[in-house]
């Protein structure tokens, strides 16, 4: 594949390293003295073995600056935990993301249940700092730790029937507060064509900024398909099943006239009450102006192959 | 004592919730919008322009419950908050929202039903705040009371743009919803008991 280029870079917009690094340093420090404080409650990663390696990813990077670990971890959407941006952050913190297993099922020769190291163990995790945007009209950049779903999904190698890939996130309304009401069809499902998901730049997600996943980001396994709006991105995965047709998916069900199956950003298709035409990059102050939103979230180089012949105001 | 105290206490509780935001947007006293400030700076302004109006709309009922004068007295300057928070709004959305780009802005007025809602709402306002002195009530006599029914259909609206915005969870539109009912219906029994006293009379 292409060596993958950010369209959309000016020399003034490149965080120089070392202030990218000492910001870690900084955060690395702030975080220690908060356990010092208060032993490892509010972590999000207690009981979470030792720091993960990885390398640096840069082909598949945009060179944008990250937004800050806060900004990444105080303002999510994951409805398991509550409706307002900082529910996640509030209540996820007691979530037990550890011991975790994930089940795999359908069209696939090995099937069955793993613990999540089995999962993991096998994969060389790398970063990469990805464009996230949300399907709300705002972004920030993440740098993930992961490792290619393609990798992951041919270690149980598909048969010829599987054509989609649906994801699950667990149901536990005793630990996920947001599930004993009824905004959603719990448990939350998200599904792709396999095409989609054996994509290299689909990521399966274990941590951010060289960190394991806090709790309100997904811990411990999540999807993150940096083309398509964040809901795509489900989090807390319990099961991955390979099916022959189309999965139906949380959101497409609770109003299919607003999310679709593919949900590929696309500027030129609105959402019933906002424009996806601009995006706010959070982490700003309340003067910050919109910026244009790209297609395929800057992406289309790598993925617009993918879509090619079909009508994506009717697949949005 | 209590009285005297009544206007200022209330205008305070007012623009608590403004003075929350413009900490929040300067970072003064601690205080934070969060990482998506404009977005924060609209549900607050939303949010407290409803609740200035449903409280309004509470007077009547609490001086006919209680028999006591004091509850109408706040009215006009609850009303004037509902509308500032109102304007409020609108003017977020359009400055900072929309980068008071007047191309984008006739484009979400004309495409979105929720922001014509919330505009008519906010138009309906106007005229209300603009005859809320002294002067006005007296100039337009009978008239007066007429225009300001106008308030019943202004809150109807606001429920309404905010319950065709939200994503998913509903219940707080509907709990506005059922309190400007209780609101209304209270109104509509006292309206019928009086006619029915007349009728016997």
């Amino acid at each position: 594949m292409k060596r993958y280029s950010d369209p959309s870079i000016l020399p003034s917009a490149i965080t120089p390293e070392h202030e990218y690094f000492d910001r870690r340093r900084l955060l690395a420090a702030l975080a220690a003295s908060a356990a010092m404080i208060s032993g490892s409650v509010g972590s999000g990663i207690a009981a979470t073995p030792a720091p993960p390696s990885y390398t640096r990813n840069t082909k598949f990077s945009t060179r944008e600056a990250p937004n800050s670990w806060e900004d990444i971890t105080t303002y999510n959407n994951f409805y398991e935990f509550g409706l307002d941006k900082s529910d996640p952050y509030e209540r996820a913190q007691e979530f037990r993301s550890r011991p975790w297993t994930v089940e795999i099922a359908g069209e696939a020769e090995l099937r069955g249940k793993f613990t999540l190291e089995d999962i993991l163990k096998p994969h060389a995790l790398e970063e990469r700092i990805y464009r996230f945007r949300c399907v709300e009209a705002w972004s920030r950049i993440v740098p993930w730790l992961g490792f290619p779903l393609a990798d992951l999904l041919a270690r149980f190698k598909p048969t010829s029937k599987a054509k989609f890939v649906e994801f699950t996130t667990l149901l536990d309304p005793k630990q996920m507060p947001g599930q004993r009401s009824g905004v959603l069809d719990w448990p939350y499902r998200e599904a792709l064509r396999m095409d989609e998901a054996m994509h290299p730049l689909t990521l399966m997600v274990v941590g951010l900024y060289g960190k394991w996943l806090p709790n309100q980001s997904g811990a411990p396994l999540r999807l993150i398909v940096p083309w398509k709006y964040g809901f795509k991105g489900i989090k807390s995965i319990v099961k991955i099943r390979f099916t022959e047709r189309q999965p139906a998916t949380s959101w497409n069900i609770a109003a299919p006239d607003e999310y679709g199956f593919y949900a590929n950003v696309n500027p030129a298709v609105d959402h019933p009450r906002w424009s996806q035409a601009k995006e706010r990059r959070i982490g700003g102050n309340f003067l910050t102006s919109r910026i244009d939103t790209l297609p395929f979230n800057g992406y289309a180089n790598e993925v617009a192959a993918l879509y090619r012949g079909m009508d994506l105001r009717r697949y949005y | 004592m209590f009285d005297r105290a009544l206007k200022p206490a209330i205008f305070l509780l007012a623009s608590l919730p403004l003075l929350l935001l413009f900490a929040g947007a300067f970072g003064i006293a601690g205080q934070s919008l969060g990482p998506n400030p404009i977005r924060e700076m609209l549900h607050v302004t939303g949010k407290t322009a409803l609740n200035m109006l449903m409280i309004t709309l509470m007077a009547s009922p609490l001086r006919e419950i209680t028999g006591q004068l004091r509850w109408q007295r706040p009215r006009r300057m609850l009303g004037l908050f509902a509308f500032a928070y109102a304007l409020l709004h609108f003017l977020v959305y359009a400055i900072l929202e929309l980068d008071l780009d007047f191309n984008d802005l006739a484009r979400e007025i004309s495409r979105r039903p929720f922001i014509i809602v919330g505009m008519v709402a906010l138009l309906a306002m106007i005229p209300l705040a603009a005859t809320s002195t002294d002067r006005m009530m007296r100039r337009l006599g009978r008239r007066w009371s007429a225009l300001h029914k106008l308030v019943y259909p202004v809150a109807l609206l606001g429920i309404w743009h905010y319950y065709w915005q939200v994503k998913a969870d509903v219940t707080e539109p509907l709990l506005y919803a059922a309190a400007l009912t209780l609101l209304l219906g209270f109104r509509a029994l006292k309206r019928s008991r009086a006619a029915r006293a007349a009728n016997r009379g």
